[in-house]
């Protein structure tokens, strides 16, 4: 099929009668504003300073169709996401394929009690009044063009509503598949999480692809964290070589409130997080724990920000990163504590493990505070692995590729070792053995 | 349990050097099946690089007319290929590793040295049982076994934990470079008993040290006196008692040696 290119703007244009929600008029206007103030600032560039070194400019060269105007979708069979699935057959499960729910691949019949999880698109044909004042509310402080992109084509993804003082043994796990299949196309997807006053659950956010195909996923998850409730939130990337990935993740937490947020990033040709942490109540705690794995010519982003607003919230956030071959990595860490905000306790660290001379790490922890009564600490390093450490492992009979294994396992230990649910511990575990191996 | 052949060890004309600095200047030695040698010497005469490079650290330049074990070119053959042979170095300076277990580091070393002798890899029970026996017999606290690697161990911790490897390794070639040093009496007697356990007409030792008192519990069959990257003397038993009584002063005085600085410590 020859095409001459087509911009975003034409494109939906030409696409506006098949996004979910037509009957809403503050939806139209959501995504008539998002796609005016990407037509005015286009794509981010190297020169907006959170975009420095990710540079988007060979990714524009490609084209990619939206995922919701392919006719024909491609057929994902349960073997295709065998090997994605948890060792818990229990474990609810939602999948989407290539940016839609698939009904027919997901499992929730063994949803818990007082939790509810709905395909975004089918929410916003049917019920689409109750999610106003949340999608409107959401917008970023400073949205770049993924995110707007995201906004005026946001076509479907899960919609997660925990009742009140429920409290859900399992984990959720929403997995997204890329099938690769036909012309490289692009996922627009949005996710809600809404833990209800005094609730505790865990959600898995589980991004894989089924083969090195281009793909680009563009996904914003918005999670409200009510009172007194508690979320451990893994978002995990494990996508094929040819993928790109374009995530914001918005956090907003009420008073006494925990939330816990596992991002652990392998794979991709490009993966770019931008996770905010608004910490709005008093006493609330989060915590972001991260892991990335880059490799090949891999590039992993992660630009996180934490806001203290009020006195008495907690912050811990722990990213370590770990590249080999030509990979990058970067991160950038700002925590922000406003005036109001006395008895901040915020601790931000960042490690990183350079496998070879040529992968290469940016990492920038920031610290901004108007507060004169708080407690606030950050740091990063960057190092390699300790050549007499690998021949003191070498001397007692342990190759050296184990021997490195051990070694990178060792590294992240503390990170994966933060992760409650064992499955989701142990894939991790798996995944740097084998990330190793050579 | 052996099913090793005995071997030796043969050392022509090696000299080692790093950049412009030459630190082994032809060291001849060889060391049969069942053999304990001391090697003694000042500081900075080159005991250390000789365990390291027969270890297999490559942050040398190497050549000699012979360097084999058990009829194989030690040259040719990585650190790990070395240590699943059967060679053992107890080091100087033990490494800490956060993150990697004692535990994890015995298990890993004694199923690649087993695998490599195309034996079974032990279940956890048994391996356990083994690492809980050797443990009394350096006399250390199961605690050590998870923690890790000589993590903010003390200097004695530290070597205690070379001689538990080396009593679970059960090598065939165990070369203690200062493994007596730091140590206080008692932990010296474990060493000494820990050696006299392996001994046996099929291993051997190299015990790198700087005194002679390790040498009235591990008594050796030769002694050699190591200056300035040469070995300038060789002998029995007393040549230690030699030493300690007279210093290394003479050696500067000896023929071999003549006109060669020492490096000072």
């Amino acid at each position: 099929m020859a095409t001459s290119p087509v911009t975003p703007v034409e494109e939906y244009q030409s696409l506006l009668g098949v996004l979910p929600g037509q009957d809403l008029a503050w939806l139209r206007d959501l995504r008539d504003g998002a796609l005016r103030r990407f037509s005015d600032r286009g794509y981010p560039t190297p020169r907006d300073e959170a975009w420095k070194y990710t540079n988007i400019a060979p990714l524009l060269k490609q084209s990619f169709i939206p995922s919701f105007s392919v006719e024909q979708p491609h057929k994902v069979l349960p073997t295709d996401i065998a090997t994605s699935l948890f060792a818990d057959a229990d474990m609810p499960l939602a999948v989407f394929v290539d940016g839609a729910f698939n009904s027919a691949l997901s499992n929730l019949s063994a949803l818990p009690p007082g939790v509810e999880l709905r395909s975004l698109r089918e929410v916003l044909d049917h019920d689409g009044a109750s999610l106003e004042s949340l999608l409107v509310g959401m917008t970023p402080q400073e949205p770049h063009g993924f995110i707007e992109l995201n906004t005026a084509f946001m076509f479907d993804g899960a919609c997660v509503r925990i009742a009140p003082d429920t409290v859900a043994e399992r984990p959720l796990h929403l997995l997204y598949v890329s099938s690769g299949a036909g012309q490289p196309v692009a996922s627009y997807l949005r996710n809600l999480m809404i833990a209800g006053r005094g609730s505790r659950a865990a959600v898995i956010e589980h991004y894989v692809s089924l083969g090195d195909a281009a793909a680009l996923c563009n996904v914003a998850t918005h999670c409200m964290i009510e009172p007194g409730a508690a979320l451990e939130h893994y978002k995990l990337n494990e996508e094929g070589a040819g993928a790109h990935h374009f995530a914001g993740l918005y956090v907003e937490q009420a008073r006494d409130s925990r939330y816990v947020s596992h991002n652990v990033a392998v794979g991709g040709r490009m993966i770019r997080n931008d996770l905010r942490c608004v910490l709005a109540g008093e006493g609330a705690e989060c915590v972001l724990n991260g892991l990335y794995l880059g490799r090949g010519r891999e590039h992993i982003d992660n630009q996180t920000s934490v806001e203290h607003r009020v006195p008495h919230c907690s912050s811990r956030e722990w990213y370590k990163g770990v590249l080999d071959g030509r990979a990058r990595g970067v991160f950038s860490g700002h925590v922000m504590v406003r005036q109001d905000a006395q008895k901040t306790d915020a601790q931000q660290m960042n490690n990183n493990l350079l496998l070879s001379d040529e992968a290469e790490v940016d990492t920038r922890p920031q610290l901004e505070i108007y507060a004169d009564d708080v407690k606030c600490s950050h740091g990063s390093t960057v190092g390699q692995l300790n050549p007499d450490v690998l021949f003191y492992l070498r001397a007692r009979g342990i190759d050296e590729i184990q021997a490195r294994r051990l070694l990178v396992t060792a590294f992240a230990q503390d990170v994966v070792g933060r992760m409650a649910i064992a499955p989701v511990r142990e894939w991790a575990e798996r995944l740097i053995t084998a990330r190793l191996a050579r | 349990m052996s099913i090793t052949a005995a071997k030796a060890l043969r050392i022509r004309n090696l000299h080692a050097s790093v950049g412009d600095k030459r630190i082994l200047n032809g060291i001849d030695l060889e060391i049969r099946p069942g053999e304990v040698h001391a090697i003694m010497g000042p500081n900075g005469s080159g005991k250390s690089t000789l365990a390291q490079i027969l270890a297999g650290r490559d942050l040398y330049g190497i050549t000699a007319d012979e360097f084999s074990y058990g009829g194989k070119d030690l040259l040719a053959m990585k650190p790990e290929e070395r240590a699943r042979e059967g060679i053992f170095l107890a080091f100087q300076y033990p490494v800490e590793i956060p993150g990697v277990s004692t535990v994890t580091l015995l298990k890993e070393s004694l199923n690649a040295i087993r695998r490599h002798r195309g034996e079974a890899e032990l279940d956890a029970m048994d391996f356990l049982t083994i690492v809980k026996r050797k443990l009394a017999l350096v006399e250390m606290r199961e605690e050590f076994l998870y923690r890790s690697v000589n993590e903010s161990f003390s200097g004695g911790e530290k070597k205690r934990n070379e001689i538990l490897q080396m009593a679970v390794l059960e090598p065939r070639l165990a070369i203690l470079d200062e493994t007596d040093s730091g140590l206080d009496i008692d932990a010296l007697k474990l060493l000494a008993d820990g050696v006299a356990k392996l001994r046996g007409p099929d291993r051997s030792f190299i015990v790198i040290t700087h005194y002679q008192r390790l040498l009235e519990y591990i008594v050796p069959d030769h002694v050699h006196i190591l200056a300035a990257g040469q070995i300038v003397k060789s002998g029995g038993r007393e040549l230690a008692l030699e030493i300690e009584h007279q210093g290394y002063a003479w050696l500067e005085r000896e023929p071999g040696s003549a006109g060669r600085p020492l490096a000072a410590s």
